[in-house]
């Protein structure tokens, strides 16, 4: 299923998100992912997250289509030059996945092998028009293809950045290349992601606010001091803080932030890291 | 020696549109030895630029662009010419440009791409780096280079990874490169610089080119000969 035309249609698209293991055993990962079968309308797999060298994506995402899930193909130029990247593409063509989001990657230096040469031959922005050319039977450097693919584009953006403004600018870039919709980094403050949207009225273009669960008041501390763009507020941290049954709390917490922000957005991007058990109760109480 | 041809003078002029007045800076350094940026290289310009209806408002031409203390005190003298132009148009190496960048807040056009070292790096070695990409980019970037200043050599804008104008990768002391080209691009007001979409790089260029290269190399290793000779 194509997320741009399924938002195109009205509906409120839900997605979420999984990590490949690091390593061969699938076993649970495939679990977790079968508790979302019919509960949301796609599966984000990451592209060895945090440059950490994992099982890859594209192998994933095969697996989620086989087993009846739609997935979303995640691709980070960190790692792979524009041959690699355009034949990843293809590869994702001919596998039966659609949904591609593209993205820059974080910086090799922050996995677990700091000392790998970093590549970022394209950027979010190329590889997007990559995919673009692609399409149109051709690739980059404009030699003819056997048959075209065809994708569904994402990309992503950061509501929270500050300044925003440069943010704003790449994410009209990221339109004019080609992006079809946009995910978001992690939001927990509907009243910016409000105006957020507001300024991004004029793109057109369908945006899945992120919502990561929150495990813990720590973690939330953690990210407010080391994640760029995400901030979480106190009244959240306390209620973290202050909660017997912490799971159950987080949950809360979730299904509150989309309600709140539903009216204000095209979709919702569910990432659990780790606690990909608890999304089904998450959709449930946020009533979707 | 820094070794730059010129940009051909459609993509000058391109960079410079909508900018009527222009100040023009050469290099006495390795841009004079190339036929790049020395006084010759100046004058011919100048007459080009004035062809194209522009209205060059002073020229001058320094020792080593790449030092910036001399820089600064070359350009001092020039101060008026300087502020009444929109512009400066810089022909020399990358880091002659960005050097100039960082001492007048005015956009730095490249004149030159820079092709590769041939010895010895710049004469003064600060924070601007060049990676004699072959296809300068500094006129999208307000003169800081994105290729060196941006850790994974973004061309396209900043990832999501910068936090209060840091990088993801050492937060407490590099800078983001994007934030420093987006805060001097607001700074000059030609932030829609930034809008442009840049295609990716071609990376062959950054092979030295075979011609240029045979012919300076040719050119210097005939005056040798020569001198000898004689």
């Amino acid at each position: 299923m194509n997320i741009a035309e399924l938002a195109k249609s009205g509906k409120f698209v839900v997605t979420a998100e999984t990590g490949p293991p690091k390593g061969v055993d699938i076993e649970e990962m495939l679990h977790d992912a079968d508790l979302l079968r019919g509960r949301v309308d796609a599966i984000n797999v990451t592209d060895q997250q945090s440059s950490v060298m994992r099982l890859g994506s594209l192998a994933t995402c095969r697996l989620l289509k086989e087993r009846g899930m739609e997935p979303v193909f995640q691709v980070t130029c960190r790692d792979r030059n524009r041959i690699a990247l355009q034949s990843d593409l293809l590869s994702a063509y001919v596998l039966g996945v659609e949904n591609v989001l593209c993205l820059t990657g974080d910086f090799v230096a922050l996995g677990d092998h700091p000392q790998a040469k970093p590549v970022f031959d394209l950027d979010s922005v190329s590889l997007l028009i990559t995919a673009r050319e692609l399409e149109q039977g051709k690739d980059i450097a404009g030699n003819e293809l056997k048959g075209n693919p065809r994708f569904c584009l994402g990309a992503v953006v950061t509501p929270g950045a500050d300044p925003l403004e440069p943010q704003l600018i790449k994410m009209e870039k990221k339109v004019k290349a080609g992006a079809q919709f946009f995910q978001t980094q992690a939001v927990y403050e509907p009243e910016k992601f409000e105006k957020f949207m507001k300024s991004v009225a004029h793109l057109k273009v369908p945006v899945m606010v992120g919502i990561v669960l929150l495990r813990s008041a720590g973690m939330a501390r953690f990210m407010n001091k080391n994640v760029a763009g995400v901030h979480v507020p106190d009244n959240l941290i306390d209620e973290m803080d202050q909660a017997e049954d912490r799971a159950k709390k987080s949950v809360e917490i979730a299904a509150r932030l989309i309600r709140e922000m539903k009216p204000m957005c095209q979709g919702v991007h569910i990432m659990a890291i780790g606690w990909e058990k608890k999304v089904p109760e998450v959709l449930e109480a946020a009533g979707l | 020696m820094i070794i730059s041809e010129q940009k051909p003078l459609p993509e000058i002029l391109e960079s410079l549109e909508g900018e009527q007045r222009i100040f023009i800076v050469g290099c006495k350094g390795c841009a004079e030895a190339c036929h790049t940026g020395g006084e010759a290289q100046v004058i011919e310009m100048k007459q080009k630029l004035e062809e194209a209806g522009k209205k060059v408002t002073g020229s001058t031409v320094a020792d080593f662009l790449c030092d910036k203390a001399l820089v600064k005190f070359k350009l001092k003298a020039h101060e008026d010419e300087i502020n009444s132009a929109d512009s400066l148009l810089v022909m020399t190496c990358g880091l002659g440009v960005q050097a100039t960048a960082k001492v007048v807040d005015k956009i730095t056009h490249p004149a030159c791409n820079t092709i590769n070292t041939g010895g010895a790096r710049g004469e003064w070695w600060g924070d601007e780096r060049c990676l004699e990409c072959g296809e300068c980019l500094l006129d999208y970037t307000g003169g800081i280079c994105p290729l060196t200043a941006c850790t994974k050599g973004l061309i396209n804008g900043p990832c999501g990874g910068a936090r209060d104008g840091k990088c993801e990768f050492e937060p407490e002391t590099r800078d983001c490169g994007w934030h420093l080209i987006y805060e001097r691009l607001k700074k000059l007001n030609k932030l829609e610089k930034m809008s442009a979409i840049v295609t990716p790089k071609d990376f062959s260029k950054m092979q030295p080119p075979k011609h240029l290269r045979n012919t300076i190399l040719w050119a210097l290793e005939n005056e040798e000969k020569e001198a000898i000779t004689k």
